[in-house]
Formats: structure tokens, C-alpha cells, sequence
């Protein structure tokens, strides 16, 4: 017989992945947005934030009445903790989300400054680390969610390069100083989503080893 | 560092059954060591064996070595009554002597073995009361019956009474499982001051006590002892697969 807290828990898994499955799509439709200069599909990642920030406080209040009614213990807790700090996650990466699509619509407003041919590959790349951490949390997969850690130095140098690049054209064009800024903030706000994703894997890695791996440290070896 | 309480391939049946299989497990000085498992799972046995309580049932015999310090507690060259002056224990429900008063309940330890000096008794009977958090509850009516006082009082009469006679060593076993929230929680917080002074082994049903009050846990199951960890690290982590399902709830 199924215990009422593992169907609890079991419902709270969904209704994360459900609210992960709304932060993809609110990412996606900011930078397809700006791909296809779609200014409708840029202003829906709005309201698909406003479901997420529903989501995350009805997830939190589920949380707070799962610890403080069954007080769990080991991968329990553990998946738990984990659950709290991978919404908050998820929260902030829909308000990244929203400032991409700010950044996008004053960018499309003005004239565009020269294709930049990494922004593209940073965005598949972001996107691919969303997707995998949260795959990593469905099917307990540590070695996926180590494959998500992996790739976070690759996205922090694509900033860095779209950085230099947006620097190497405003010196030709330093009147465009304002666009150059929007792109280096898109740029930013992806890093940040990736860093987000990241902190998704290593909690998954802690969920499923019990091993706490930030910052480089392991605290505890099973 | 050095355990106080080292115990070595411990072993005891109740007759032909066997209730607990080489149990080697150090309890440090100074700590509060929480003995968790589920029901028949030989916790309550392991603690009387510590104060040869085990070997008053009939039929029942152990073997292994259990050192305090220095000397081999379960040698048969060892008295089982003067023993339980070094181990004192607690029980599950409050067992005050119901005919004493508050004051002979503490004093009854010495009285026993000969001490009658009232400033003497004063002084154990005060700093017992003290040390058990009762002082202030009973200081006016020191002559009344332990019985007359509540649950939760009376659970800390008999921790008094335990201290008066200055073990190394107390052993409790549920002490708070016929408490109420209130009185649980004045034990719990004893418990913790305690063990600057005394070094605590404490069975419990209740595993958010264990991880509430303990700084290492042991888990038995069918008599083995599966996994002893600090309860910090049993409660987030457990190693042992029977551990995980033993306190996430999935049997026992």
C-alpha cells in the first residue's frame, strides 16, 4: 500500500516538473522572440511568468506542510530540501526569463547592431542545460546532472566572447552603445539561467548520492 | 577519542533465541549515544545487558566483553548491583518508590548504602533535584510522596534519583513515551545538559527525539547492529539501505 506522503511527494515531483516544463517554454519564447523578431511570442513569456510565480509560492506552501506534518528523514528530506531550493531556482529563472524579453524588445526597437554569431549558440546551449537538469531530476540520473555541470564553464565563455564582440563593433559604431548593452544583458541573463540550471544538477547529485558537491566541496561519500 | 563505554562482540539469547548477534559499538564520554530500531529489534536488550539487568530474566545468558574504562562490565567477577551504581537506568514509565517522599526518593541511593549525615543527603537531595530541572517544582514540598507529583515530574524524580548516586553512565529507556508533549520536551532539554555531566544511551520509538537530542545514533535490526553513525549523517544520509527504509518510514 502506497503511503499518503510518498503520493504527496509523488505530486510534488509532477508539480515541479510541470512548473520546469513553464520556465523552458518562457525561456524559449524570449530568445525565439528575439530570433524571429516575433514581438507577440516575446510578450506571452509574461503571462507564462505570472503561472510560475503561482506555481512556486503553491509549491513552497506544499513543502512547508510536508516538513512540518511528516517531518521526513533521509532521501525523504533530502528530496525535500532539494525540491525548495530547485523552485527557487526555477522561480528566478522565469524572471530571467522576463528580463531577456525587456532586453529584447528595447533591442528590436533600435537598429540592429552586426548578427553575432555566438549569442545563437549560447542560447541552444543554455537551453540544453535547462532541459538536461530537469531530465536529471525525472530519471535520477546523476550522470546527466554531472554532464549539466560540465557545461557551465562553456556558457560563462560564450558571455565572455559575446562581451568582446559586442565591444569589437561599438567601437566602429559607438552611437549604438545602447543596443551593444542589450545584448551583453541577454548575454548575462542566459549565464545566469545556466548558473540556475547548474545548481538544479548539483542538487539533483545531493537527492539522489547525498553528496552536497558545491562550490567544489563533497561534505559526505555514501 | 577513547570510548568511555566500549562494547565488544556482544551476544544474548532469551533461551534458545538469540536477541542480539556481536554487537561492537564505543560510546564516547560526554554524549548522548540514541539506540533506534524497530520493535524486537533488540535495543531495550542491548541496554540491559549494559547494566545486567538482562540476566535476571530466566533462561536468559550473554556473551562478549563490555569495557567502562577500564574494567570488563560483564565479567562474572563483576557485582551486578554495584555495577548499576557506575550505569543507572531509567524506564519507560516513571517508577517512583510510592511510599517514599520526593526527598528519600533522591536520598534512597545513599541511604542504602549506609550514608544517614542529613547535611550530606541535603546537599545530594538539592543538587539531584537541580541537575533533573525539578528543583524549583518541589523545593516546597520535599516531604510529600514522589507519587503525588505528574507524569512528566515524576520522570524527572527518577532521573534525580538516578544521578544521586553518581553513575558514569545512564541508560533510558523510552523515557518519554508515556509523556506528554511538554514534559517530553523539559526531558529532551535535560537530556541535553546532562551530558556534561553524565554520558547518556538513550532507547527511543521516536526518531525526531533521536535526531532532536543525540549526537550518534545506532540502528538494530533483528538483533544486528545495522549502521552507527552521528545522527546528523544517519538522518540525512544513512549508508545502509535497511537504515533508509527503517527511518523514511517504508517498514518497521
Amino acid at each position: 500500500m502506497e503511503r499518503h506522503f510518498e503520493a504527496s511527494l509523488r505530486d510534488l515531483k509532477n508539480q515541479l516538473v510541470l512548473m520546469a516544463g513553464h520556465v523552458e517554454r518562457a525561456i524559449g519564447n524570449a530568445i525565439e522572440g528575439l530570433k524571429k523578431k516575433d514581438f507577440t511570442l516575446i510578450s506571452s513569456v509574461y503571462a507564462i511568468e505570472d503561472t510560475i510565480n503561482q506555481e512556486s509560492m503553491t509549491l513552497d506552501e506544499t513543502c512547508v506542510k510536508l516538513l512540518a506534518l511528516h517531518q521526513p528523514l533521509a532521501a525523504d528530506l533530502r528530496l525535500l530540501i532539494a525540491i525548495i531550493k530547485m523552485n527557487t531556482d526555477l522561480e528566478r529563472m522565469g524572471d530571467l526569463a522576463v528580463n531577456i524579453a525587456h532586453d529584447s524588445e528595447d533591442y528590436l526597437q533600435g537598429t540592429p547592431l552586426k548578427q553575432l554569431v555566438n549569442l545563437p549558440i549560447m542560447c541552444a546551449e543554455v537551453q540544453g542545460m535547462v532541459r538536461e537538469s530537469i531530465n536529471s531530476f525525472v530519471s535520477k540520473n546523476e550522470k546527466l546532472a554531472d554532464e549539466v555541470l560540465q557545461r557551465d564553464d562553456l556558457v560563462d565563455n560564450l558571455k565572455s566572447k559575446i562581451k568582446n564582440d559586442v565591444a569589437e563593433v561599438l567601437k566602429t559604431r559607438p552611437h549604438d552603445v545602447n543596443q551593444g548593452l542589450h545584448l551583453i544583458l541577454i548575454a548575462r541573463h542566459l549565464e545566469r539561467i545556466g548558473d540556475h540550471a547548474t545548481n538544479i544538477a548539483e542538487d539533483v547529485i545531493y537527492v539522489i548520492s547525498g553528496k552536497d558537491i558545491r562550490h567544489g566541496h563533497v561534505a559526505r561519500t555514501k | 577519542m577513547r570510548p568511555l563505554l566500549d562494547v565488544q562482540n556482544l551476544s544474548a539469547w532469551f533461551g534458545k533465541q538469540q536477541a542480539l548477534k556481536n554487537i561492537s559499538l564505543g560510546v564516547n564520554p560526554n554524549s548522548v549515544t540514541a539506540i533506534i530500531g524497530p520493535s524486537g529489534c533488540g535495543k531495550s536488550t542491548f541496554i540491559r545487558c549494559l547494566n545486567r539487568l538482562h540476566e535476571e530474566i530466566a533462561g536468559a545468558f550473554l556473551q562478549g566483553n563490555a569495557w567502562l574504562e577500564e574494567e570488563n562490565i560483564l565479567s562474572a567477577q563483576v557485582d551486578p548491583v554495584s555495577l548499576r551504581r557506575k550505569i543507572g537506568m531509567v524506564f519507560q514509565r516513571p517508577n517512583p518508590f510510592p511510599s517514599m517522599s520526593i526527598y528519600d526518593n533522591v536520598a534512597s541511593g545513599l541511604t542504602l548504602s549506609g550514608i544517614k549525615r542529613k547535611s550530606v543527603l541535603n546537599e545530594v537531595v538539592e543538587k539531584n533535584l537541580k541537575l533533573a530541572a525539578l528543583w524549583d517544582e518541589v523545593k516546597d514540598k520535599l516531604s510529600q510522596a514522589g507519587s503525588s507529583l505528574s507524569g512528566g515530574q515524576q520522570q524527572r524524580l527518577c532521573i534525580a534519583r538516578a544521578l544521586a548516586i553518581g553513575p558514569k553512565v545512564l541508560l533510558m529507556d523510552e523515557p518519554t513515551s508515556a509523556l506528554d508533549p511538554i514534559s517530553t520536551a523539559k526531558i529532551e532539554e535535560l537530556i541535553n545538559e546532562l551530558k556534561q555531566e553524565v554520558t547518556i544511551v538513550i532507547v527511543t520509538h521516536n526518531m525526531q527525539q533521536a535526531a532532536r537530542i543525540s549526537d550518534k545514533t545506532a540502528f538494530f535490526l533483528l538483533g544486528d547492529l545495522v549502521e552507527f553513525a552521528p545522527t546528523s549523517e544517519l538522518f540525512t544520509s544513512p549508508k545502509d539501505e535497511r537504515t533508509e527504509r527503517y527511518i523514511t518510514g517504508r517498514f518497521g
